[in-house]
């Protein structure tokens, strides 16, 4: 089994990364300030605009480390990706499948089962722990609603449908996502979800850590030899990583919403560190920027028991598990692709 | 785990001086550099075995000295630090 690797955040926008042996280096103004030996980490993730040296790009696509990079906002910029390698019986596979409507239903289905039924227990849980603090009637309701639509999920006979029932799903669910924020609540309110730019604090918080589980996903799927890029749910985009979205589906509410919820909750992180730029949108101040990739870290080194496996991993480890069971679906020792379903 | 290797290499003798730079960049490529000739390095086994290969090829038994401290996984409680630059944790964060 794989072990779950830190990843290495460049939040200076004015840092220069380069090579040296097996080390990153981080330059500042023509200073190192620091170097990390790559085989510790499986990632770099740089929020800066002075660069990466070719050489190593080259090295982290080789060694399959992801190499993202995001504006200073947290906007997803690029990725590198370098010589496709792996499994190619493994990728044709994964490609007849996304060309077969049917077949590509039947992953898309459990992925949005998945989804739901992990919304559903967020909704849940909620109810379960504060049911003397909160009016839980409209979130029994809401919940109840999620269990009808599980239902109906798996009688979904097209791919369509069932993008439909799960917008309905989400729309449903964000619909009551403001009474699970219980401290802070005059500072962070949340309406309805926006992106592009995020609107308020709350939407702010969700794209940002919506952007570090994609990228998760992505390099979980690279490990295993799929492409990220060809998806069953989300269709094809020039680069858009359309599998690593719909991997992600299943783990938005459990690990990012919650997590966006605890920050809130905990008192973590404060109003005043975001600021609003004049297109209306919600940018993060550097050092709430930090605090959040700090938390970030220390959710996925939690340690949970997957509920398939019935194995002690750590959250981070989450995306690699099922990345690697899709793959067994992909190859055929599956017999249905089995969704990280929460309890 | 937590590897600490220290390394002893005789400069006055033929060629010290190359195996001590050479062994002093493996060094780097696997651990962080916390003094002049001590690093600790996150390994696994597989990782302390190739390292111990490349090292172990490059002294000379005769006259350098190589020493590894296995201080395993929870080495947190294993190390204090006095005085200046702190080494880096790479179980942490790593923010830079």
């Amino acid at each position: 089994m794989k072990r779950l690797l830190n990843t290495l955040y460049i939040s200076n926008p004015e840092s220069y990364l380069s090579l040296d042996g097996e080390n990153v280096v981080v330059r500042r103004d023509e200073k190192e300030v620091g170097r990390v030996p790559l085989h510790n980490i499986d990632g770099i993730v740089s929020m800066g605009f002075a660069g990466t040296s070719p050489r190593l790009m080259g090295y982290c696509a080789e060694k399959n480390i992801s190499l993202t990079f995001l504006s200073t906002s947290g906007r997803f910029l690029a990725t590198i990706c370098g010589e496709s390698k792996g499994n190619v019986i493994l990728r044709k596979e994964q490609y007849r499948i996304s060309d077969n409507k049917e077949q590509s239903l039947r992953i898309a289905k459990n992925m949005i089962l998945g989804k739901v039924y992990n919304s559903k227990w967020v909704l849940e849980r909620t109810i379960r722990d504060y049911s003397l603090r909160l009016n839980t009637e409209i979130l029994k309701e809401k919940s109840e609603y999620l269990t009808a639509s599980i239902k109906s999920i798996q009688q979904a006979t097209a791919m369509d449908q069932l993008r439909g029932m799960e917008g309905e799903a989400a729309s449903v669910y964000f619909s009551v996502f403001d009474t699970m924020i219980l401290q802070q609540k005059d500072k962070f309110q949340f309406d309805k979800r926006n992106r592009r730019p995020p609107l308020d604090k709350v939407n702010a918080l969700l794209s940002f850590t919506y952007t570090l589980l994609v990228s998760m996903c992505k390099s979980a799927l690279e490990t295993v030899g799929l492409d990220a890029y060809v998806g069953f749910m989300h269709t094809d985009r020039p680069g858009r990583a359309s599998l690593a979205l719909d991997l992600m589906e299943e783990l938005r509410s459990v690990l990012a919403d919650r997590f966006v919820l605890t920050l809130i909750n905990k008192k973590m992180i404060h109003a005043s560190g975001f600021y609003q730029k004049e297109n209306g949108a919600v940018i993060m101040e550097d050092e709430t920027r930090k605090t959040v990739i700090f938390a970030w870290q220390s959710k996925k080194q939690e340690e949970i028991v997957h509920p398939f496996l019935k194995e002690k991993i750590e959250w981070g480890m989450v995306p690699y598990v099922q990345a690697l069971l899709l793959a067994r679906y992909v190859r055929g020792d599956l017999d249905a692709y089995p969704p990280f379903l929460w309890k | 785990m937590l590897v600490l290797i220290t390394y002893d290499v005789n400069t006055e003798s033929e060629g010290g001086k190359k195996r001590l730079r050479k062994v002093a960049k493996q060094c780097v490529n696997y651990g962080h550099r916390v003094q002049n000739s001590v690093f600790e390095c996150m390994l696994d086994t597989t990782q302390l075995r190739q390292l111990r290969g490349i090292l172990e090829g490059i002294i000379d038994v005769e006259k350098d000295s190589l020493r590894y401290y296995l201080l395993g996984k929870n080495y947190k409680d294993k190390v204090i630090h006095v005085g200046v630059k702190e080494s880096l944790n790479l179980d942490a964060p790593l923010i830079l």
